[in-house]
């Protein structure tokens, strides 16, 4: 070898001119080698979901659009929609839960909850261009219908655990907020109407520094202007709720309720994250997202939805989750190449 | 010295300068940064260095922890899943809509053609302007000097950032409308910002104090 430094770029593969077929943007085939990794993943995962007694179920990735519609999934709606031969108008869903609580009213109408359910199954969603993100996505998921918070969310949030132990996953954490903790302060102060909203968009937006200029627009005292700006910018351990007093503690009570609930390796896994707001509408309650550090966006996320069942006819409280296949599969091979470079086994 | 192990996605051009004071300010090693014109990459105190446009790319993938970047980057890449920790306070801009000095040619264009052409680098921010004021335009997007497009009839005027107005002078045109003003901002990738949240707390005290 002339190259002393071993490094001498491979030679180009040779140009076989396939004939290209093209598949839409945001989509993609799944070839034998990563299809055996992500099968391993997807076992995994519903192996635990059935253990705890979870039925695995199956809906139709078409649905109704007015079916779909009842569920407010506002921030993800069906992306792709067409006509069926009567005219009526068919959408792919964006998610499972919706599709579940659509089952749920119809086919479970008389049974006797708590119902657990789990699923794997791909979701669609529209894509902004030159992203790269997929249109159509694999998730694995549970839901719990029929079992209010404190202790629903608590049996969640140990699957959950359960779930990605079981993955291979050793560095994850949960994010776990509470879509109403917010909502309450911004009610203890009478804000509502357009400023209300103003200021909600800033924290869905995640922009703090539009956030603290909506917050000081309302012309609150200085402490209740502190407490709006500097509550959502809290997390970390179970301090961040003892930290806190008046108004939001009370607010925080059921994150309270929850955390009194888990064992430990469950507990210890949990980042509470006061400022947490995921982009679906039918959230009510505790919501949660899960991240490690292999990855810069979160591998799922769930929560409570106690009115979503109520909208199809079967009011229930109900909690779930769903976890990307694709992002757990790339968390999993980054965990193991940073495991391999602390062993000092570059490759 | 970095800053707690996070990596920091630094903009050169513009707002280069001030951010390496800031750096070095909070206590960030920046001398091989500024000694080194070519290099990228600077691991040992956590700096990486791009266009300011790359810097929401880089933080939103998690390839950078946090980065510095200006308002007018975040404003047209709105869909960039970011958080948006704080106003660093320099780098000031203003995002105008300007036209060669005289009778203003958008003005007629609107008026008679019922549309304007606009040439910028920025055409979210100018739609959403020329949207939110109730009137027709065409954006043409160009890479390099904008201020040239109206000078050679390629449009009828443009929407650029400008800090002291000086090359718009210098080519005849003058500001019409001031859309935005914008700084830098301290921005931070979603996952970091909850993994990593003691650093990053941390870093925004130090940048606060500075």
């Amino acid at each position: 070898m002339s190259d002393p430094t071993g490094t001498a770029p491979a030679a180009a593969p040779t140009p076989t001119t396939p004939t290209i077929h093209p598949i839409p943007s945001g989509t993609r085939d799944v070839l034998p080698d990563e299809m055996r990794e992500l099968r391993a993943i997807t076992s995994r995962a519903l192996e635990v979901f059935q253990r705890a007694g979870y039925g695995e179920v199956q809906t139709p990735a078409l649905e109704y659009e007015e079916t779909l519609a009842r569920g407010d999934v506002r921030g993800a709606p069906p992306a792709y929609r067409l006509f069926d031969e009567q005219g009526r108008v068919l959408v792919l869903r964006s998610d499972m839960t919706v599709p579940i609580a659509r089952l749920v009213a119809t086919r479970f109408a008389d049974a006797q909850p708590p119902l657990r359910l789990c699923y794997l199954a791909h979701a669609y969603r529209g894509v902004r261009p030159q992203r790269g993100q997929p249109r159509e996505f694999l998730q694995a998921g549970i839901e719990l219908v029929g079992a209010p918070a404190p202790q629903g969310t608590a049996e969640a949030l140990t699957l959950l655990c359960d779930v990605l132990d079981a993955v291979g996953l050793a560095d994850y954490r949960i994010g776990l907020g509470d879509v109403g903790l917010y909502q309450a302060l911004l009610d203890g102060y009478g804000i509502d109407g357009a400023a209300r909203e103003r200021v909600l968009h800033e924290l869905v937006t995640r922009d703090f520094v539009g956030l603290r200029r909506e917050v000081e627009a309302l012309g609150l005292d200085d402490a209740a202007t502190d407490l709006l700006v500097r509550v959502p910018q809290l997390r970390g351990g179970p301090e961040v709720l003892s930290g806190l007093d008046g108004a939001a503690a009370e607010a925080a009570e059921g994150l309270r309720d929850v955390h009194a609930l888990l064992e430990p390796r469950v507990a210890q896994r949990l980042i509470f994250d006061l400022g947490l707001v995921r982009e679906l509408g039918y959230y009510t309650g505790a919501i949660f997202q899960v991240y490690d550090p292999a990855l810069g966006v979160p591998l799922g996320g769930g929560g409570r939805y106690d009115e979503l069942l109520g909208r199809f006819g079967r009011p229930l409280p109900a909690v779930g989750f769903a976890l990307n296949a694709e992002r757990l599969h790339i968390a999993l091979a980054g965990e193991e190449r940073g495991e391999r470079v602390r062993n000092g086994d570059a490759s | 010295m970095s800053a707690n192990g996070l990596t920091i996605a630094v903009p050169r051009g513009a707002l280069f300068k001030q951010t390496l004071d800031l750096l070095d300010a909070i206590g960030v090693e920046t001398g091989e940064v500024r000694a080194n014109d070519r290099k990228l990459l600077f691991r040992d105190v956590g700096l990486v260095t791009m266009r300011p446009s790359d810097v929401p790319t880089y933080v939103e993938a998690g390839a950078a922890d946090v980065g510095i970047t200006g308002k007018d980057v975040l404003m047209e890449q709105s869909e960039r899943e970011v958080y948006e920790l704080l106003d660093l306070g320099y780098g000031t801009c203003t995002m105008v809509l300007a036209s060669v000095a005289g009778d203003d040619p958008m003005e007629e264009a609107r008026r008679r053609l019922g549309i304007m052409r606009i040439a910028t680098k920025y055409p979210k921010i100018a739609a959403r302007h020329f949207a939110a004021t109730g009137r027709q335009a065409e954006m043409v997007e160009v890479k390099g000097s904008v201020e040239l497009a109206p000078l050679t009839g390629l449009v009828d005027g443009i929407v650029d950032l400008t800090a002291t107005g000086t090359t718009l002078r210098e080519n005849g045109l003058v500001v019409r409308e001031e859309i935005v003003t914008v700084t830098a901002r301290l921005i931070a990738n979603p996952v970091a910002h909850k993994l990593k949240a003691a650093a990053i707390d941390e870093l925004l005290e130090r940048v606060r104090a500075a």
